[in-house]
């Protein structure tokens, strides 16, 4: 495999190979795609607990006195609004307005915050912050000596419960201290499935006893980045280098709901205006009636009009029919009919609203009993 | 990887059960393991003249499509249609259940071009190594 010459590995790569797991380049990395199958290990995270090895994602701490520091001035979120121990998704912003990256912020006090990135982002983001943050911000990367782990499903607090000793009794987008394999790690209840679920920030050193503790509950099996894939587009969530990047703004991409506007941030002037002059293309959602799915690239035709092409595009396993995302130029409504046409394929499909798959149990409230 | 010996194969992963004057098609083993989970499949429509390296069907997995060529000239004259409802079965059982379809072979003649067991599984090894 000479083409995976250049890529980095996590500590768990002998681990995914021992599971059989087919294994792909992904930002950089290699990483595990799937284990038993992408259909099963989806269904797995949506009735149990799915463990995924997600050490590839870049972490930031930064000090942080925010009443001497600008480094709210480079994020979307309202850090002055966010309370010990929450987390906050957002982005960070180029003077167009364009997405350098999607994260998710964390509060650990008032002068200390951890920053969680892309993988395929973490030099450039580091690189854009190292530019323009002042001398009262103190940033660093840890990356390289902090590991994640994603535990998604509807069963996984009561994983973590048998795992920790207590109910962890997390909120949706906050986090907490934990004493686990004798490390004090943060977990907070996040993440990209759409599912009740946890993130489980471990140093390094220790991921590969987590990896092996996690699995021995028999609820929880390991699932890989392909139904990681499936499992996020169903929910509708973006996905950095294929939904959103640099040259499309969080107004395009229909997210605007993350957007503060009472604050001052780094691109504001321009989405702003863009916001006014009316959106040049804008992200729309579709299902197909059929097994036959969209890929990316796929045209969107409406009306006889090539309006704009796939992003995302995928069989959805819990639905059962193609569905996928893409920027149209032209305003469709939900409901409308699209035909997503790649050569002598033609694909009917109706734009729909988001979530495609609507039962998901990120927000329960409680474990399941 | 499970590789029958009463079939022929070729270098795009379809194998050919001959009968007489009829073909049986599907694709194999490695083929449906390379691919994962198969969601959709896409076969002509039976009296459709197919060609030999022609493109005949497409294959659809949870991550890609793929494109599926012809084993021998033919005419179609069946399809499974089981695969519609249930593509599964190209991956539970790729050489029973998973058949795509049978044809009329129009050129005995392009039987030589397909690969013997032994010379698949040659073939197969070389492209992991």
């Amino acid at each position: 495999m000479e083409e995976n010459i250049n890529l980095a590995c996590t500590p768990l790569i002998a681990k995914h190979k021992k599971l059989g797991a087919k294994l792909a380049p992904f930002g950089g990395w290699l990483m595990p795609i799937q284990y038993s199958g992408i259909i099963e290990e989806h269904n797995w995270a949506r009735t149990n607990a799915g463990l995924f090895d997600i050490c590839h994602m870049g972490e930031f701490t930064i000090e942080a006195d925010l009443t001497k520091s600008n480094l709210g001035d480079l994020l979307t979120v309202n850090l002055n609004s966010m309370s010990d121990g929450s987390c906050r998704y957002g982005f960070m912003l180029n003077e167009k307005g364009g997405i350098i990256d999607d994260l998710v912020v964390y509060r650990i006090s008032e002068f200390q915050w951890m920053m969680v990135v892309n993988a395929a982002t973490t030099n450039t983001d580091e690189a854009h912050l190292r530019k323009y943050l002042n001398s009262a911000t103190h940033i660093e990367n840890i990356s390289t000596y902090l590991g994640k782990l994603d535990l998604q499903g509807p069963e996984s607090g009561n994983v973590l419960k048998g795992l920790v000793g207590e109910d962890l009794q997390l909120k949706y987008y906050t986090f907490g201290y934990f004493n686990l394999l004798g490390e004090k790690i943060i977990i907070s209840r996040t993440g990209y499935t759409g599912e009740l679920g946890y993130e489980l920030y471990m140093p390094n050193k220790k991921i590969i006893e987590l990896w092996d503790k996690i699995l021995t509950d028999k609820l929880v099996r390991p699932v890989g980045l392909g139904a990681r894939d499936t499992l996020r587009l169903e929910i509708g969530y973006s996905l950095y280098g294929q939904d959103i990047d640099k040259n499309t703004t969080p107004l395009e991409a229909g997210l605007e709901y993350f957007i503060d506007w009472g604050k001052e941030f780094m691109g504001k002037a321009a989405l702003k205006k863009e916001k006014d002059a009316g959106l040049p293309k804008k992200m729309i959602s579709f299902a197909s009636g059929s097994r036959r799915s969209p890929r990316h690239n796929y045209h969107i035709v409406h009306k006889g009009e090539d309006i704009g092409s796939v992003t995302s595009g995928s069989f959805s396993p819990s639905l059962g029919v193609g569905i996928g995302m893409g920027y149209v130029s032209r305003e469709v409504k939900v409901g409308e009919l699209v035909d997503l046409v790649e050569g002598s394929v033609t694909i009917n499909a109706k734009v729909v609203s988001k979530p495609f798959y609507k039962k998901g149990s990120v927000k329960c409230e409680g474990l399941k009993k | 990887m499970n590789i029958p010996d009463n079939l022929f194969y070729t270098k795009d992963h379809e194998w050919v059960k001959i009968d007489g004057d009829n073909a049986k098609f599907g694709i194999t083993d490695f083929a449906q393991s390379s691919l994962g989970d198969i969601t959709f499949i896409d076969l002509p429509k039976i009296g459709v003249k197919v060609k030999q390296s022609g493109l005949y069907a497409t294959v659809e997995s949870v991550k890609a499509a793929s494109d599926v060529y012809a084993p021998l000239s033919g005419e179609l004259l069946k399809i499974n249609d089981e695969l519609v409802n249930h593509p599964e079965l190209v991956n539970k059982s790729p050489y029973e259940s998973g058949w795509f379809s049978i044809i009329k072979i129009s050129d005995a003649a392009e039987k030589d071009k397909l690969m013997t067991p032994e010379e698949y599984k040659n073939y197969v090894e070389g492209l992991s190594k």
